[in-house]
């Protein structure tokens, strides 16, 4: 049968490893494996050490994402036989801390996440008896776009300036954040826009626009800071202007 | 160290969270300890395509959602639990699109509804076709808001802390760093998903291994139905994924090797060009699985390199009803088959999907053991009986979710502190733990053999047809690789991120299910829903209008008892479909 | 402060060439710095400012240090960088404004046209300004 070598990044902390070292396993080339195959192969028959995060391999959980070849991709999504005849080179995702092996640490996106406020914030609560806030199907499409990230943080490893500079708020955070100021439903923008427009914020990015080529979902999420920006530049312009409007 | 809470919830999917919200809710001084072994946006839930039953529309009622639910469930639910689920669906869904849940709506601005299988009405809400990632991250986004929430991602809970027959905390790995730590509390809900890993053709993640409910049944609390698993009519051969029954309720058919539409030869009603609510593609699960097998054994299936399949059409539906209604169904079929449904048929064959069992449970999330609380795929209440309806579990995570989370407040609010005696329970699991990670073995089997072996059992003898012989002969197999399991080979004595380890408690745990699933359907000589025994063709209600109970003897083996169902307004019935 | 679990973590840093590997991050590099040719610009306008302020002698001698073949070549370098902003900016608009006419999302080909139009419409009325002065 055909093979394929994987070339992973091992790194085991435990070991007393310094560095990460890519390690070559020869795993079957068949034509309906993803990647994400061939690491349980590795994980099943060859070396039970191998670490790596996966769940759902229907591309919705966002757990799989890895560099492969260099790129961000979701290993349950990415074919083998669309990388022949290799070998395949499979790191962690970049520009995160590396725990072990393939895993890197998550900790800064939740933190980044929840200062965003990604959640509905409204004046009033209507009761919900008295049944749904109304919403057209133009209203929704508004944001549906941007209400499709999974987290996977493929878009951080692509985006340099997360790279050179950790503090950035990010691009999917930022997108989930611009996913509510879009929601006809929510009343938040200004205390959002407020968080977004501070240093670390949307004006950070330079639109290198490689997160919204990363993102497997079709997030866009360099569209969504950008639309942010200039939602942004328009709040400072009329509280310039009309200083004495209510914040 | 020792982390101290007021009520501990182990799982962070659709049901666990939604109980998190309940408690910071309802008790806002409580502090709640969400524990999770995967962060909350990967939980199963986010898996969910099709939808979720509330019954808003005005043709529609809640008794109709409930009788549809009660002869789905082939009359093995407990009615009065019925009657609360189908009454407070339309609420949590409501709820949550008020926490801003995108639902598909009708030019109007109102929430859509969509048909699903063996539903009479047109009662499903959805978000397009990834109505569980909509929920899930709805959820979860509005979670953060909680500051009494504290999370515990990536945690995986190994045991419950018992004192004097009351659950009062967890002892959980946290899988960063390897250490072992006791979290009490007063109340412990457990949301941890089905285990639909213990067969090896699988809707489930990675991560539905059970763990929820192997803890509960190790702690004494009983299992209920667990012969009960369902096999959806739709998954895509080798990866099994799952292809939403949305697509066959948007109009889309089953076809054999000969393109005939074969549902009609299995009293599932005459084929219509379009979908007929409660009526051939539109039937319940389990009938359309059995049918399949039917079919398989009249030669009239396909052959593929993963088995036999049939063909699911959803060409005439055009690509603007695709794209608008089943855009990830197109995307699953072209990113992962390398066909599009828009111009080609889709393979499909039945796939195990969910477990109707689980913890046992009272309409609030009430398990038997005192301060132990269970919701969603893991508990079993029982709404779903002998088969689920789909768009059901969604729902049913909400209510039952919220049910249990208020259940637990309420009980912390009342209950004493856990006894610190707890803690030398938390030494004996750390040295349990710990002697394991350490203890060298290089016998043949590897936990993925053993694993592999336990899932070949499984579906040879609890796959959709059953007989007496082969689960009895199941149960002697599994007996003994129970056996070898505890002496595998294991590659990884290292702590950090030991995923290995993780997967050596999860196959225990597994190991524990599997034979509460064979018992349970050796025990229940009769056919219903799901359970399916050719040796007993018929249901039989004298005997069995009643839910199994599998208790965990001190041997490690299970007891089947049984408790009879709660009927309340409809008596058994024949189940009639398609006419 | 760092904990000693995250003392084990394996830290990264980008190599220095990491913008050398793909188009769109050497775009961005060359972006941050075409900073400086925009100072340049601004720089020569105060200067031109202070010259027409001191008197004809004073602008003439700006204009011949402005003749001068290496400040042509400079300036040249500097108004492609100003071109390379300008491109980017007009292409990301799409993006960034989302434009409707009753109700339909215009598609981003026909913003994107729109820009340019205007773009060269500006430049036209310009050069003819230029011309007919």
């Amino acid at each position: 049968m055909d093979q394929i070598t994987l070339r992973v990044a091992r790194y085991r902390p435990d070991d007393e490893e310094t560095e990460p070292v890519l390690v070559d396993y020869d795993v079957p080339l068949r034509p309906d494996w993803a990647v994400l195959d061939g690491l349980n192969y590795i994980k099943d028959e060859l070396d039970g050490t191998l670490s790596y995060r996966w769940s759902c391999r229907m591309g919705i959980c966002g757990s799989c994402g890895m560099m492969v070849d260099g790129e961000p991709k979701l290993t349950c999504a990415t074919f083998l036989v669309d990388l022949a005849p290799g070998p395949v080179r499979i790191e962690p995702l970049a520009n995160f801390p590396v725990i072990r092996d393939l895993i890197v640490d998550l900790t800064d996106f939740m933190h980044k996440l929840s200062s965003v406020k990604p959640w509905l914030i409204r004046q009033d609560e209507q009761p919900v008896e008295d049944g749904e806030y109304l919403q057209t199907p133009a209203q929704l499409d508004e944001f549906k776009q941007f209400s499709m990230c999974i987290n996977c943080m493929l878009c951080y490893a692509a985006c340099p300036v997360y790279g050179l500079d950790g503090s950035f708020v990010g691009p999917a955070a930022i997108a989930l954040a611009h996913r509510y100021d879009l929601d006809s439903r929510d009343e938040g923008d200004r205390q959002r826009l407020t968080i977004l427009a501070q240093p670390d914020g949307v004006w950070d990015c330079t639109f290198v626009g490689e997160c919204s080529t990363a993102c497997p979902k079709g997030v866009d999420p360099a569209g969504a800071i950008q639309q942010a920006k200039l939602a942004a530049a328009q709040e400072a312009m009329k509280s310039l202007l009309l200083p004495w409007r209510s914040r | 160290m020792s982390l101290s809470h007021d009520v501990v919830i182990v799982g962070a999917g659709g049901a666990g969270l939604r109980a998190a919200i309940a408690v910071a809710e309802a008790e806002p001084r409580l502090s709640v300890a969400l524990v999770s072994k995967v962060y909350p946006m990967r939980s199963h839930t986010v898996s969910a395509e099709g939808g979720a039953a509330g019954a808003i529309s005005a043709d529609d009622s809640l008794e109709e959602h409930a009788y549809d639910t009660i002869s789905g469930g082939d009359w093995l639910c407990d009615q009065d639990a019925v009657e609360n689920f189908v009454a407070e669906a339309p609420r949590e869904l409501l709820r949550l699109e008020h926490w801003g849940c995108p639902w598909s709506r009708e030019p109007d601005g109102h929430v859509a509804v969509r048909a699903f299988g063996g539903m009479k009405k047109k009662r499903t809400w959805f978000a397009a076709d990834k109505t569980g990632f909509h929920l899930l991250h709805t959820l979860f986004q509005t979670s953060l808001k909680y500051s009494n929430i504290t999370r515990y991602d990536e945690w995986y809970v190994s045991r419950l802390l018992v004192d004097d027959g009351r659950v009062c905390g967890v002892v959980a790995l946290e899988l960063m760093s390897g250490l072992i730590e006791t979290i009490t509390g007063r109340s412990v809900v457990i949301a941890t998903g089905g285990g639909g890993r213990v067969f090896p053709f699988t809707t489930n993640a990675a991560i539905k291994t059970g763990d929820g409910m192997a803890l509960a049944y190790r702690a004494g609390a009983p299992l209920k139905d667990m012969e009960f698993v369902q096999y959806h009519p739709t998954g895509l051969p080798f990866t099994g994924i799952l292809i939403t029954e949305a697509a066959r309720a948007e109009g889309g058919w089953l076809l054999n090797k000969d393109g005939y539409r074969y549902l009609q030869d299995y009293d599932l009603g005459k084929p219509e060009p379009g979908p007929v609510l409660r009526s051939m593609e539109l039937g319940p699960r389990d009938r359309l699985s059995q049918a399949f097998v039917h079919e398989m054994a009249k030669g009239r299936t396909i052959n593929s390199p993963y088995g036999p399949v049939v063909h699911l059409d959803l060409r005439h539906l055009g690509e603007r009803t695709i794209d608008a209604k089943l855009p990830m169904v197109r995307e699953l079929c072209r990113d992962y088959e390398r066909i599009d449904p828009v111009h080609e048929l889709v393979p499909v064959r039945p796939v195990v999907h969910y477990m109707m069992g689980g913890i046992h449970t009272d309409r609030n999330g009430v398990t038997p053991l005192a301060g132990l609380f269970a919701a969603g795929e893991t508990a079993c209440v029982s709404i779903n009986g002998a088969n689920r309806l789909g768009s059901n579990s969604l729902p049913e995570c909400l209510v039952f979710g919220a049910r249990a989370g208020r259940a637990a407040a309420l009980y912390a609010v009342e209950a004493p502190p856990p006894a610190l005696a707890v803690e030398a329970q938390g030494d004996d699991e750390r040295r349990r733990l710990d002697e394991d990670l350490l203890r060298r073995s290089d016998g043949p089997d590897r936990i993925s053999s053993i694993r592999t072996e336990m899932q070949a059992i499984l579906e040879d003898a609890a796959g959709i047809y059953r007989d007496g012989d082969s689960l009895t002969k199941a149960t002697d197999k599994l007996r003994e690789l129970k056996e070898r399991a505890a002496t595998a080979a294991v590659d990884d004595a290292s702590r950090r991120f030991n995923t290995e380890r993780v997967a050596g408690l999860e196959l225990a745990g597994m190991l524990e299910l599997a034979e509460c699933i064979l018992h349970s359907a050796l025990r229940r000589e009769e056919s219903r829903g799901a359970h399916q025994r050719t040796d007993f063709p018929e249901r039989d209600d004298k005997r069995f209008l009643a839910h199994s109970l599998a208790y965990r003897e001190s041997g490690g083996s299970p007891r089947v008892s049984h408790l009879p169902v709660t009927i309340t307004r409809w008596p058994p019935g024949k189940r009639v479909y398609g006419r | 402060m760092i904990s000693p679990l995250e003392a084990r973590y394996y830290r990264r840093r980008m190599p220095l060439l990491w913008w050398a590997h793909r188009r769109s991050y050497a775009i961005f590099v060359l972006r941050e710095l075409s900073s400086a040719f925009v100072a340049l610009f601004i720089v020569e306008l105060l200067l031109l400012v202070r010259a027409t302020a001191r008197g004809p002698a004073a602008y003439e001698s700006f204009l011949d240090t402005m003749a001068h073949p290496a400040m042509i070549v400079l300036n040249l370098i500097a108004l492609a960088f100003v071109l390379l902003h300008a491109i980017t900016f007009a292409n990301l608009t799409p993006r960034a404004m989302i434009v409707r006419l009753r109700g339909r999302r215009v598609p981003s080909r026909v913003v994107l046209a729109g820009v340019y139009a205007g773009w060269l419409l500006v430049t036209a009325f310009l050069a003819w300004l230029l011309v007919a002065a």
